[in-house]
């Protein structure tokens, strides 16, 4: 497939990172050459330099015969005029923007086809707050996603000893839990992946992935872990982009307080927060910590944009008495070295937000693509269409699909039905798939077995 | 300062007041009460005094200032009344001027504080001039000019600066300020309209109808009776009185959007409007239950009708009385007093120091107590979602201070002159807010005829001050505003 990314940020270097390894002609466009040689030194991919909204520089970058266009340059408006651009003067099929500002989201006119002709947008802090949502909605959990609108949610819990299920095998589960329905998909146990099967035992510090009916999550994560008492105060360091979106999410229903050392910024902060305290300080200054109770904290998120500051912030407030602390780090090396240490939780945006985005480049129908374990698994939601001569999925049981090795299917969503797949769970056309894959390698292999045949279209 | 371009501007004002008697000259030949002669000779000496102003002043062109606004402003309240009381002075022969004075400041102010005993027998068109008075007072005859005149478009966004009062001005509703003040005025007419018919529906006759539309739309609470509201003694009558008095002291901005895009959703989102109406609620309720409680009605019925009547009327400013609640116990009219002096929102025809005021001087305290605890917070005061800046803030704090200084200071003159504390210190508060009846001497079933001259003047400057917002006229007094 020929790409052709705009920006070369964070983002946009992401993206192009993951899209490399999957065997794509990739063509990144951006204002600055320094950031695009950092780039070409390190991928295989094209890189042109110049504003992403001229005609000029998108045809250089190839457009007229791209198949995927990715708009994730710093500005909305770049953003959209491009998708424009790509759709009436280069007739490119599929066009993904990076939209932040939520007031162009509003109105369905603005990126529909009168409008700036955008198949789909994106906007990575959102995605990002969810995330952080659901860990404060969540305290055990180290992530929980969610799958058909809602109705599945994939939980990755740390097991700890205490829970009713650690040192037991992983069949037990349906006698300690018998009126819910749940499948433990994958396990972690020292930075390697453990295939579960019944007989697999959970052991304390596993990680352990499980798939349930979104209402059930809780029950299935008591049996793993203690209960936390549920969380009611939150600081947050960083009141930038996702720190503000993270605060207006969480004021309503928590005590939020938001730490910000700039003052233009925390008149910003103040004027559109109406509940949380805005505070104006470092939050690695010991002092204003103590000041404002972070002993007394059930949750510590740092969201600045600075790793460095993320990560010192949260170790001042993890030895300061904060219940549980969670960084935003952006180096993937820093991640690997700080998760499960002193740092409860370390989310990487990148990997965090990419997945929407991801789904898009797929073949077959897939609706959601998630990456697990900072990139080294992914989950992924597929629609299953045709039949059973046309497909290699439909009309047939779990037992009897190809799935290379690695590779699980956790979970199906018929309508608003949610069944755990067994042996024998028989799939059907239009049927949700929800399967985890391990192995990263054998995801075109996995996405292969959902297309229809090419002889049946 | 360009005094001639001012007071050439005045004399524009003068000529149209003129016209203004036409209303009254109009009821009088209507109702053939004989006074017709005293407004015609009225109508001469204003439009002899407009002329020979705008002669001695038409070369200096028309074009103000900002500062040459605030003095207009000033000068129109104080010499306007003057040419009021001209119909008074010439069919009441018995009136001092001073008491004249007082009763045209007060009509103008939309106060209701009233000289006059024997109502009922006045001629009907002097009535409706009195009302008529408030009607212009209300909304404030420099509205109605820029609406009118054209000529002031040029000053006139000046103009409307000095005259509308809120701590927050700069909330355009219409991109030209000649179209926000015609939409104002045309609200404010067709509410007036609603309001007299809304009367006859409930018993009125169509003089008393015409009359009391003014005096409540405009927040005044002169009457054509010296019983006021009691001579009906009609719940229908009240209950339409409560509903107008509460929409004329709400933001006719308020009124104006929610006219402009046919929807209640202004409402909803105006801080103000939302904190008056449940204030006015909660003090009706209270008072109804403190009145049952205290023996001074025996069942809650009747209670809660006088409270409701009488806790509005005085809340909004207006000064109608449907009973004399001076015999209430005291806790019942000071809180009405107190209510007075915060209660209507910025922008209606309401006075005292306004309730956008309160709301920011409240939120300030908790802003000041949080800072206490969390000595790094950043929490800007906020109303109805919008930061309001340090400065405004600034200003509120002044404000409130002069406000009570000012209060302190008309009720020690009062009492200076002679008046027992009661008395002094609700005619200041009554005065001050434009509210009309105090308590004591000066009670809703007296007249402010027992004061002397000395005390009548005070009560008349405190009328004028209030109800423009004290700075507007203290700022003219302060010698840097003459400077040149």
């Amino acid at each position: 497939m020929k790409i052709i990314i705009l920006g070369a940020g964070q983002v946009g270097g992401t993206v192009a990172e993951s899209l490399v390894s999957e065997q794509n002609d990739i063509t990144v466009v951006d204002t600055d050459p320094a950031r695009l040689r950092a780039l070409q030194d390190r991928l295989d991919l094209r890189t042109v330099t110049g504003s992403a909204a001229h005609p000029s520089v998108l045809t250089e970058a190839g457009i007229e015969d791209a198949d995927l266009l990715i708009a994730v340059t710093q500005s909305d408006e770049t953003n959209l005029v491009a998708c424009k651009l790509a759709a009436r003067m280069f007739n490119v099929p599929r066009r993904i923007a990076r939209i932040r500002a939520t007031d162009l989201l509003d109105d369905p006119r603005v990126l529909g086809p009168d409008g700036f002709d955008v198949d789909l947008s994106i906007c990575p802090e959102q995605v990002l707050t969810d995330y952080i949502v659901k860990l404060v909605e969540f305290p055990e959990a180290l992530q929980v996603l969610d799958f058909a609108g809602g109705k599945v949610s994939l939980v990755a819990v740390r097991a700890y000893q205490g829970g009713p299920m650690v040192g037991r095998p992983v069949k037990e589960i349906r006698n300690h839990i018998p009126n819910i329905d749940t499948r433990i998909v994958a396990m972690f146990r020292r930075d390697g992946a453990v295939l579960p099967d019944g007989d697999t035992v959970i052991e304390d510090g596993d990680e352990v992935f499980c798939l349930a009916a979104s209402d059930d999550i809780r029950q299935v994560m008591k049996e793993l872990r203690r209960m936390d008492q549920p969380v009611q105060r939150v600081m947050i360091a960083g009141g930038g982009n996702i720190g503000m979106r993270l605060a207006r999410a969480l004021e309503n229903a928590y005590s939020v307080r938001v730490i910000e050392h700039n003052k233009r910024r925390c008149e910003g902060l103040a004027a559109k927060l109406n509940r949380a305290l805005v505070l104006n300080g470092d939050a690695t200054d010991e002092e204003l910590l103590e000041q404002e109770n972070i002993a007394q904290m059930d949750l510590f998120v740092a969201v600045t944009n600075d790793d460095e500051n993320n990560i010192m912030s949260c170790l001042l407030a993890k030895r300061m008495g904060a219940r549980r602390v969670v960084a935003l780090i952006n180096r993937r090396s820093y991640v690997d070295l700080l998760q499960s240490g002193q740092i409860d939780i370390a989310i990487s945006p990148a990997q965090a937000t990419i997945g929407k985005l991801l789904a898009h480049v797929r073949r077959g129908d897939v609706v959601a693509v998630h990456s697990l374990r900072r990139g080294a698994a992914e989950a992924l939601e597929a629609v299953v269409h045709g039949d059973r001569d046309s497909c290699r999925v439909t009309g047939r049981r779990v037992d009897e699909i190809e799935l290379p090795a690695g590779a699980t299917i956790g979970a199906v969503v018929r309508g608003s039905q949610v069944l755990m797949a067994h042996h024998d769970t028989r799939i059907e056309a239009e049927d949700h798939v929800i399967v985890f894959v391990t192995d990263k390698k054998t995801l075109p292999r996995v996405e292969k077995l959902f297309q229809v045949g090419a002889r049946f279209l | 300062m360009r005094l001639a371009a001012v007071l050439n501007v005045l004399s524009l004002v003068l000529l149209l007041f003129a016209a203004s008697m036409l209303v009254p000259l109009a009821f009088s030949l209507g109702f053939r009460d004989g006074a017709s002669p005293a407004y015609g000779k009225a109508m001469g000496i204003t439009l002899l005094a407009a002329a020979l102003l705008w002669g001695a002043t038409h070369r200096a062109g028309r074009e103000l200032q900002v500062r040459d606004g605030f003095l207009l402003v000033a000068l129109v309240w104080t010499v306007l009344p003057a040419f009021a009381t001209l119909p008074l002075l010439l069919q009441l022969p018995a009136l001092s001027f001073t008491d004249a004075y007082f009763e045209a400041v007060s009509g103008l102010t939309a106060s209701g504080a009233t000289v006059l005993s024997g109502l009922d027998r006045l001629p009907p068109s002097l009535n409706i001039w009195r009302g008529f008075m408030i009607w212009l007072g209300g909304m404030g005859v420099i509205v109605l000019a820029v609406a009118i005149l054209p000529l002031l478009g040029v000053g006139g966004s000046q103009l409307f600066k000095a005259e509308t009062p809120t701590p927050m001005k700069d909330t355009k509703l219409t991109p030209r300020i000649a179209e926000t003040a015609k939409g104002l005025w045309l609200v404010y007419f067709a509410l007036t309209v609603a309001c007299g018919l809304a009367y006859r529906w409930a018993g009125m006759s169509w003089l008393d109808a015409v009359m009391h539309a003014f005096t409540t739309m405009g927040l005044g609470g002169f009457s054509t009776h010296d019983a006021s509201f009691a001579h009906w003694n009609s719940p229908r009558i009240e209950a339409v009185a409560i509903v107008f008095m509460l929409i004329a002291a709400i933001n006719f901005a308020t009124h104006f959007l929610a006219w402009h895009r046919r929807s209640l959703r202004p409402y909803r989102v105006d801080p103000e409007a939302k904190a008056f109406l449940g204030v006015a609620l909660v003090s009706v309720l209270g008072v109804a239950v403190y009145l049952t409680w205290d023996g001074t009605y025996a069942d809650f019925g009747t209670a809660l009708r006088f409270a409701a009547f009488n806790v509005v009327s005085i809340a909004t400013t207006t000064g109608y009385a449907s009973t004399d609640y001076n015999l209430w116990p005291i806790f019942a009219p000071l809180w009405m007093l107190f209510l007075c002096s915060f209660a209507s929102c910025s922008g209606s025809t309401g006075s005292g120091m306004k309730m956008i005021r309160a709301q920011i001087l409240f939120k300030q305290v908790f802003r000041e107590l949080l800072r206490i605890i969390h000595p790094r917070v950043y929490n800007p005061v906020k109303l109805g979602g919008q930061t309001v800046e340090n400065n405004v803030v600034f200003a509120v704090l002044a404000y409130v201070f002069v406000y009570v200084s000012c209060i302190i200071v008309f009720t020690l003159l009062l009492t200076l002159g002679g008046a027992d504390v009661v008395t002094a210190f609700s005619a200041a508060v009554a005065s001050i807010n434009n509210t009309g009846p105090g308590l004591a001497q000066v009670g809703p079933a007296a007249t402010y005829a027992v004061l002397t001259d000395f005390q009548t003047w005070i009560c008349s400057f405190a009328m004028l001050l209030g109800r423009l917002e004290l700075f507007t006229l203290l700022v003219v007094i302060t010698p840097a505003f003459w400077r040149k």
